[in-house]
């Protein structure tokens, strides 16, 4: 280790790290965006889920630099080529833990609701959804934690948040920036899961006290 | 779960070259002698130390004329940063990149075998590939870095190498290791083969030039590899370059690539002075600071401008 | 000629398909490294998450230092492994960190599932077999594990997808698989060798994930399905 590396570069480091959080966080949400619709048309039409998730898990084999070659005449080099990557790549996350979330909703809940007169859209709202959220969270904390380890795909257009310190310690044969692009990858990831674990617990009070999934 | 693998299809090249026409009819005209006031640009390279030394040259001999300059550094490879080059700053690509003039010119023509030992031939060739895509190059530097194929000292000792010709006894029993072009490029094995009669006993893919051809041939796990002649680190391996003694390789001097609707005379005489000023010793010791001693290049070119006189202190 | 038709041409190469370099040879050295890398990650995360899973406490706690390992990306645990102990060694040339990183991908999912399966097993069956007097051992092999199987084997199964996706990595070490067809092509501009390396892969994943999925109906209890297994699966897939 260069210490001497990590104390000259202390604004690009930070620079890095910020932009890794923005362009995890912007994946990851209109990931959901995306996804929730997907989840719930594959929940609600089940002859839609085998091309939903086989759509999404297309898009997941696309290698990066071809997915980014493809876009660059478009979008350039810009923020917008770099979340399309990483949407488009935490679709199948996503979408798989919606729909499974979904699917764990018990049978007898579903018509319970239904006894009681709520109406499709009512029923997904007030009791499928909510009682989905934990899975659904589940899948949103790996998905994020996911995404962090994913981003340095994006180094390839120069978006690389902590991608780019890694890229260089690769090419320079340089473990100082390799390393402390790593142990702030996984320091990033600590803090998501750990912040979206607590705001599952805040929205699922039912489940405080089961065991954690 | 990373993804580091490229594809480039046909219709990439295809997309590009069709939005470089609408680009180039769109164009705000060309603006061959405007003032440096005020202009920007935004200048790419590619991930290796000596594309970001040069790139970083080019930004600061721009910015003491006056020019706005952005500098995006490790920019993917070329199938990245030649559609953006053809996007252009404007529209959030780039207006300017460092290149190689044999290299380049086999890329966009797709390997037709056009690059030769001859530099100014191989320059006219590759202006006439880049001018459709609303792209040029301008004069080249004196500074290359060629293709070269080095053995480790200990080797070369060993069996007395000074050129490539001298392992005609020992080919056959030895590993080539080069990047995964080498056995379909005319300056690598086919090249190789025909000009020197050189068949090797294995061919083994590493990378092109990079950390792990050097790694292999320091670890013994080849025994011939495909390095660059720039590259700092082959002599701070006790590495030794192997004299092309037949001419098979091209030239590869330092050429900027540019769009022609950027280009101006102030960016053009700017570009000529840094690629005058540079030659290939300096380059070696430039890349060495970066690889070996790990200082970094946007300050390596900084100093080096200072030097030369491009930037006051 | 158009890019479909220079695959297809690429496919209908004799040479494609012979030696070393031909697709079965690669087919079988990407099977090989995913299968090597897969039961390894078997062999670390399954007894060490039935383990936890049975002794139910402080295991959330090494679920998610495993999860958020997955924030490092394979890339640089690759090139970490590569500075640190070169490209030589058993297997073959340029294996090992190419191995190591696909490990690393494949222990989370099947750590985090087999936890949470044997943590999902009902506590009044354990009770029950507790009472039928059961010594610790009986209880996890003959009750616990096989009600956790099916969450087991959902582990399994996405661990092997990833990795056999993700195998390709290997080429960039210098190794083979299938990946060589990518980077290669990538190298000589060879757009058709690309794709149908790509599509290869695909191909690969698919048989892998619709193979395991048969293996799973096949193996799990018919008392565990099929109600209950639609919600053992949905969890693991989340979970995974």
């Amino acid at each position: 280790m260069r210490w001497d590396w990590v104390s000259n570069h202390g604004a690009d480091i930070l620079a890095a790290t910020r932009q890794h959080v923005e362009l995890t966080g912007i994946a990851v949400g209109l990931g959901l965006a995306i996804s929730l619709p997907l989840g719930l048309a594959a929940r609600r039409w089940r002859w839609t889920e085998g091309p939903v998730l086989g759509f999404t898990g297309a898009l997941f084999t696309i290698p990066s630099l071809a997915l980014f070659a493809l876009l660059v005449p478009f979008t350039g080099l810009s923020r917008t080529t770099a979340e399309i990557g990483l949407v488009a790549y935490t679709l199948l996350i996503l979408v798989r833990n919606i729909v499974a979330g979904l699917e764990g909703v018990p049978e007898e809940v579903r018509e319970a609701a239904h006894g009681l007169g709520f109406r499709p859209a009512g029923q997904l709202l007030r009791v499928e959804l909510p009682l989905a959220l934990p899975v659904i969270i589940a899948g949103i904390r790996i998905a994020t934690v996911t995404t962090i380890g994913l981003v340095t795909v994006t180094g390839l257009i120069g978006q690389g948040g902590l991608g780019a310190l890694i890229i260089d310690g690769i090419n320079r044969d340089f473990r100082t920036p390799l390393v402390v692009g790593s142990v702030l990858s996984i320091t990033l990831a600590v803090l998501a899961d750990v912040g979206l674990a607590g705001i599952a617990r805040l929205l699922s009070p039912w489940s405080r006290g089961a065991r954690e999934a | 779960m990373t993804r580091p693998f490229p594809v480039k299809s046909r219709t990439v090249g295809t997309v590009a070259v069709l939005a470089a026409f609408v680009l180039g009819a769109c164009g705000s005209g060309k603006s061959s002698t405007s003032t440096a006031a005020g202009k920007s640009l935004v200048i790419g390279s590619a991930p290796f130390p000596e594309s970001e030394i040069v790139a970083n040259m080019y930004a600061g001999a721009l910015q003491a004329d006056g020019y706005q300059v952005t500098v995006r550094s490790g920019l993917g490879q070329r199938e990245i940063y030649l559609p953006a080059l053809e996007q252009g700053g404007k529209n959030n690509g780039i207006d300017l990149v460092p290149e190689y003039v044999g290299t380049l010119l086999e890329y966009v023509n797709k390997g037709a075998g056009e690059a030769s030992g001859d530099l100014d031939a191989t320059a006219t060739k590759l202006r006439a590939r880049l001018d459709p895509m609303g792209l040029t190059a301008l004069t080249p530097s004196p500074a290359a870095d060629q293709n070269a194929f080095a053995v480790t000292k200990a080797t070369a000792d060993k069996d007395k190498l000074k050129k490539l010709s001298d392992l005609v006894p020992y080919a056959s029993n030895m590993t080539l290791g080069a990047g995964p072009e080498c056995p379909t490029r005319p300056f690598c094995q086919p090249g190789l083969e025909k000009t020197y009669g050189l068949k090797f006993k294995t061919f083994r893919v590493l990378d092109s030039g990079g950390p792990k051809t050097i790694d292999a041939l320091v670890a013994g796990d080849i025994d011939v590899g495909l390095v660059f002649s720039s590259d700092g680190s082959v002599a701070a391996k006790n590495l030794v370059v192997l004299d092309d003694d037949k001419k098979l390789q091209t030239v590869d001097n330092i050429v900027p690539a540019i769009r022609k609707d950027v280009v101006d005379d102030t960016i053009r005489k700017d570009l000529d002075k840094v690629s005058a000023a540079l030659n290939t010793p300096d380059l070696i010791q430039l890349n060495k600071q970066a690889s070996v001693d790990k200082a970094d290049p946007d300050v390596l070119a900084k100093a080096w401008l200072q030097q030369h006189g491009f930037t006051k202190k | 000629m158009s890019l479909p038709a220079d695959v297809v041409t690429w496919f209908t190469t004799a040479d494609h398909w012979r030696g070393d370099f031909g697709v079965p040879h690669r087919m079988l050295e990407h099977v090989t490294m995913s299968a090597a890398a897969i039961v390894a990650a078997v062999v670390i995360a399954l007894p060490l998450g039935i383990w936890l899973g049975h002794r139910g406490r402080g295991g959330s706690v090494a679920i998610n230092l495993a999860n958020v390992g997955r924030a490092v990306p394979s890339l640089a645990i690759l090139a970490l492994f590569q500075q640190a102990f070169g490209l030589r060694g058993w297997p073959g040339f340029g294996a090992r960190p190419a191995f190591v990183a696909l490990v690393a991908l494949a222990v989370p999912p099947l750590l985090t599932n087999a936890y949470v399966g044997m943590r999902g097993v009902d506590r009044d069956v354990v009770e029950a077999a507790r009472g039928m007097g059961m010594t610790g051992a009986e209880l996890v092999w003959r009750v616990e594990v096989p009600i956790a199987l099916p969450l087991l084997l959902a582990g399994l199964r996405t661990a092997a997808v990833q990795v056999v996706a993700t195998a390709t990595l290997a080429a960039v070490t210098a190794w083979g698989g299938l990946g060589r067809f990518i980077v290669d092509g990538f190298g000589q501009q060879d757009d058709a060798q690309i794709v149908a390396g790509a599509l290869l892969v695909g191909l690969l994943a698919l048989a892998t994930e619709l193979g395991l999925g048969w293996v799973q109906r096949a193996v799990v209890s018919d008392g565990l399905r099929p109600d209950r297994r639609r919600r053992e699966t949905a969890v693991a897939v989340a979970t995974a």
